[in-house]
């Protein structure tokens, strides 16, 4: 099997507060730890469980800056056999339709069996490029996917849809699967694998590079126009709390008994 | 003619409420552009949905064919890409669901259309489609324009409008299925309910919810002793399951159990719109967390803001002490 994986460089915002730049623009993401997105890491790890049963070769594939190369060699340190790092400051990226067209084309031309992304990203969380991608390679898909299975040269999908149903598609190969997380247990990276990861091919390169037309992928090309950003007004009706740890503590729980709510 | 076209999603003989809830969205914008609602139903056997959409005063197109039976987001596409040649809708409407997501971004690139997922609003401005969206898990909105286009694509969140009461009677047409035999590159194959657990968290009449905030699993006690001072059954956000902290019949959320308890406590959760839509049916909700501007407190009756691995044993040992 010879596996392209798709991952992200993002910020961890789940707990910061998010402030904009004065232009109101592009989020201030100085004060962000960045890592690698949360689908794309069980993506990686179930690409390596595929090539562990299966045998083969994965390739990451990401674009994003210098700093991201942290994240692409812990890829490698976990199973990954190589990886593309497409930089340039051209691309449309807040349009996944051009994302998607990038990353075609550092695949096309490859024989590739299958393509593994996350589902969705934390920080523009649009749940599209993947399937986009597997449009532009002319090559089957399913989104949502939380387990794999790979026989006779077809590959039996398990979406996840509401509620905790799940709908098995079957595809034909090559194809593109969007990973869903809670798919699999990422492992942590061995220090031997991190050794190694220094030694695998990481290749940087732009869109001449890869023989895409930035015509073709930059804010030109999409057609969305990203117009403003602002925070929204929390409109909460909720009683704040005050005081103290321990304060804050004691009022909730003499609300919650004197309430009857416990 | 500015009209919209709104895909109408069913699953297992049953219409599901994203499609109504853009029924709520889709007559204002085609209003503005000076068009029509028109719903797209694609199945087999499936007239009784066909005169349910048609009681919203809309007029139905209906693709009835056995090839249907099961849902296909590539059989789909080919449905909608060809209403789409002969129909020219201004504007085409999806649901931000594991349907949609399925299906539109494929759509997007097969007709060219210029795309915006997951949007909360959109509105006309001097004939321009302005879609609005959320980043960064709620805490950031982005307002983005559609280029001019013959036809535009949106996908809409689930939840995020409520669906309006029927109202006069429309017409269905049917249209012949531009689909003549199945695909042979996917198959739907079966679909599989999900296992149920020890304990039904959507009878559950208090609930304790974790979210990433808990940090990691040694953490847990944390929240089953106040779980267990409350009365209460556990239950958590996807982040929470997904690390293991919680079996996945706990989940709580769109793609989880959509829950109804009295009273929900949830702690380290920021509130992403998934989880927020399985606990509206929460009489009463506390929340606890240490952003300030997380969306759980746009939902919250009680707010804490603050680090909840100060705040909670504190709080068991204050229920302990007050319940005798």
């Amino acid at each position: 099997m010879k596996i392209f994986t798709c991952i992200k460089y993002v910020p961890d915002t789940s707990e910061a507060e998010v402030k904009l730049n004065p232009e109101g623009t592009a989020v201030d993401s100085s004060r962000f730890s960045f890592d690698i997105n949360d689908a794309d890491n069980y993506a990686v790890e179930e690409s390596v469980l595929i090539k562990e049963k299966q045998g083969g070769s994965v390739t990451v594939v990401s674009i994003g800056p210098k700093q991201s190369e942290v994240m692409i060699r812990m890829a490698m340190a976990k199973g990954c056999d190589n990886a593309i790092r497409i930089e340039d400051e051209r691309i449309a990226a807040h349009d996944p339709l051009m994302v998607a067209r990038v990353i075609a084309g550092a695949i096309k031309g490859q024989d590739f069996d299958l393509v593994l992304t996350g589902c969705m990203a934390n920080d523009y969380g649009q749940a599209v490029t993947g399937v986009a991608l597997a449009e532009i390679l002319g090559v089957p898909h399913a989104a949502y996917v939380k387990k794999v299975e790979i026989e006779d040269g077809k590959v039996k999908a398990h979406r996840e849809l509401e509620g905790g149903l799940m709908e098995v598609v079957e595809l034909t190969i090559p194809a593109v699967l969007t990973i869903q997380t809670g798919i699999n247990e990422p492992r942590y990276a061995p220090i031997r694998g991190i050794r190694e990861a220094q030694k695998k091919e990481l290749k940087v390169v732009n869109l001449d590079d890869l023989g895409v037309a930035a015509g073709d992928v930059d804010a030109d090309a999409s057609q969305i126009i990203l117009e403003k950003l602002y925070i929204p007004e929390v409109e909460s009706k909720a009683e704040i709390i005050e005081g103290d740890p321990d304060e804050k503590a004691e009022k909730l729980a003499s609300i919650l008994v004197k309430g009857g709510l416990v | 003619m500015g009209n919209v076209l709104v895909l109408a999603e069913h699953r297992q003989g049953e219409l599901r409420d994203i499609t109504f809830e853009m029924l709520a969205l889709a007559p204002s914008v085609a209003g503005a552009l000076g068009g029509e609602v028109m719903v797209l139903l694609i199945g087999s056997g499936v007239d009784k949905m066909a005169e349910k959409i048609a009681s919203y005063g809309l007029k139905v197109l209906v693709v009835d064919d056995p090839l249907f039976a099961d849902y296909n987001s590539d059989k789909y596409q080919k449905v909608l890409s060809a209403v789409i040649d002969d129909y020219k809708p201004k504007l085409v409407m999806l649901g931000q669901t594991a349907q949609g997501v399925d299906l539109a971004p494929a759509l997007a690139v097969e007709k060219k259309l210029p795309f915006v997922a997951d949007i909360i609003g959109l509105d006309v401005e001097d004939g321009v489609l302005k879609a609005t969206r959320q980043i960064y898990s709620g805490k950031v909105n982005a307002q983005i324009a559609f280029k001019p286009a013959d036809t535009c694509l949106v996908t809409v969140r689930e939840a995020a409008f409520e669906a309006p009461e029927p109202a006069g009677q429309g017409a269905v047409e049917k249209i012949d299925s531009p689909l003549k035999e199945d695909l042979d590159y996917r198959k739907f194959v079966e679909y599989i309910e999900a296992e149920v657990g020890d304990v039904d968290i959507t009878q559950s009449e208090i609930l304790v919810g974790i979210g990433r905030g808990l940090k990691e699993d040694k953490n847990l006690p944390v929240a089953e002793e106040l779980a267990q001072v409350m009365k209460a059954d556990l239950c958590g956000s996807r982040a929470a399951c997904d690390a293991g902290w919680l079996p996945p019949d706990r989940q709580v959320g769109t793609s989880g159990k959509t829950v109804k308890p009295k009273l929900y406590l949830c702690m380290g959760i920021s509130g992403a719109f998934q989880h927020v839509a399985g606990i509206k049916g929460a009489k009463t909700i506390v929340a606890i967390n240490k952003d300030p501007n997380a969306p759980i407190f746009a939902v919250a009756h009680y707010a804490i803001i603050d680090d909840l691995h100060k705040v909670v044993p504190k709080l068991t040992e204050k229920l302990k002490e007050l319940k005798g």
